[in-house]
């Protein structure tokens, strides 16, 4: 194994879908190779970062042309039959 | 609140609105509004865009909503709708649409070259709000094929079959393009958080022996 196998199977080692016999193989290479090692780790963050920013509030302006939007529409549709 | 109890509370709170409660239905935006306006903003690249995306879902989901079965998830029902919108805003504005495969679909990956650790805990270190827009605007420089597959595969956690028919791309695009995305954002990230030295020109060579050992 070396660092461009280790690249095709970054993001399955990752996912964790690489079976068990290849990923000691990848393991290895990691185990002796710092700048892989370094790329899956950082691989790894950028994901978790993205899956982790997540948005509670609308922006303030927003939430209010939105809330008089459906307000309006609620009335013409539900409101008055 | 467990999911199971969040769902019977949501269905409860779609059949309050079906029977014309203002109120329900509001409850209902407000629970799933800036989830979707983040995965239209983030899909668009813009915040007028996601602005539209939202207000379009959920005054879809208003007109049809007599004609939704309760035992359906809202979450899930909204979502789609959002999902659609957005890729039509896409599809709307260029020439050439996301879900076109051809140029450049073949196997070959961005090699890697910054290759440095991150300052430690560099989320806890900045203001969440600044991390928020610096993930954001990193994010908005990559191309459009790449970032919406990332956004629907990483964040919204569509899988691959599902992504490929939104798009209408094969599995095997999805994933090129996922692999490709992640590669690049990464790149970009560690130029801006990374320390340290760069590690790249011994990747180059595949005898990584000397930097265990300390040899120069």
């Amino acid at each position: 194994m070396n660092c461009d196998d280790m690249l095709k199977m970054i993001n399955r080692y990752v996912d964790g879908e690489i079976d068990p016999s290849m990923c000691a193989n990848l393991e290895r290479h990691l185990a002796e190779c710092n700048p892989c090692r370094v790329v899956v780790d950082t691989l790894r963050k950028t994901v978790q970062f993205y899956k982790g920013d997540q948005m509670t509030e609308l922006p303030i302006q927003f939430k209010k042309k939105l809330d008089d939007a459906l307000r309006q529409k609620w009335d013409q549709t539900m409101g008055k039959g | 609140m467990t999911d199971r109890a969040a769902e019977f509370d949501e269905a409860r709170l779609v059949a309050a609105a079906k029977g014309g409660d203002y109120n329900a239905f509001h409850a209902l935006v407000e629970a799933h509004a800036p989830h979707l306006y983040a995965l239209a903003r983030r899909v668009t690249g813009q915040d007028a865009d996601a602005e539209d995306v939202v207000q379009t879902t959920f005054l879809k989901a208003l007109e049809n909503l007599a004609n939704f079965r309760e035992e359906a998830a809202f979450g899930t029902w909204v979502h789609a709708i959002a999902v659609n919108s957005a890729l039509k805003l896409l599809r709307q504005r260029k020439r050439t649409w996301v879900g076109q495969p051809g140029d450049g679909e073949d196997d070959s990956l961005p090699q890697p070259q910054l290759v440095a650790d991150w300052r430690p805990s560099v989320e806890q270190q900045v203001e969440q709000r600044e991390f928020h827009e610096l993930l954001q605007q990193v994010l908005d420089e990559l191309d459009e094929k790449h970032r919406v597959v990332f956004v629907l595969r990483d964040i919204e956690q569509m899988s691959v079959k599902e992504t490929a028919a939104t798009l209408g791309l094969t599995e095997s695009n999805v994933k090129v393009r996922l692999m490709r995305a992640r590669l690049m954002l990464r790149e970009r990230l560690t130029a801006l958080l990374g320390e340290g030295p760069n590690l790249k020109a011994h990747m180059d060579d595949h005898d990584h022996a000397h930097l265990l050992e300390g040899r120069p």
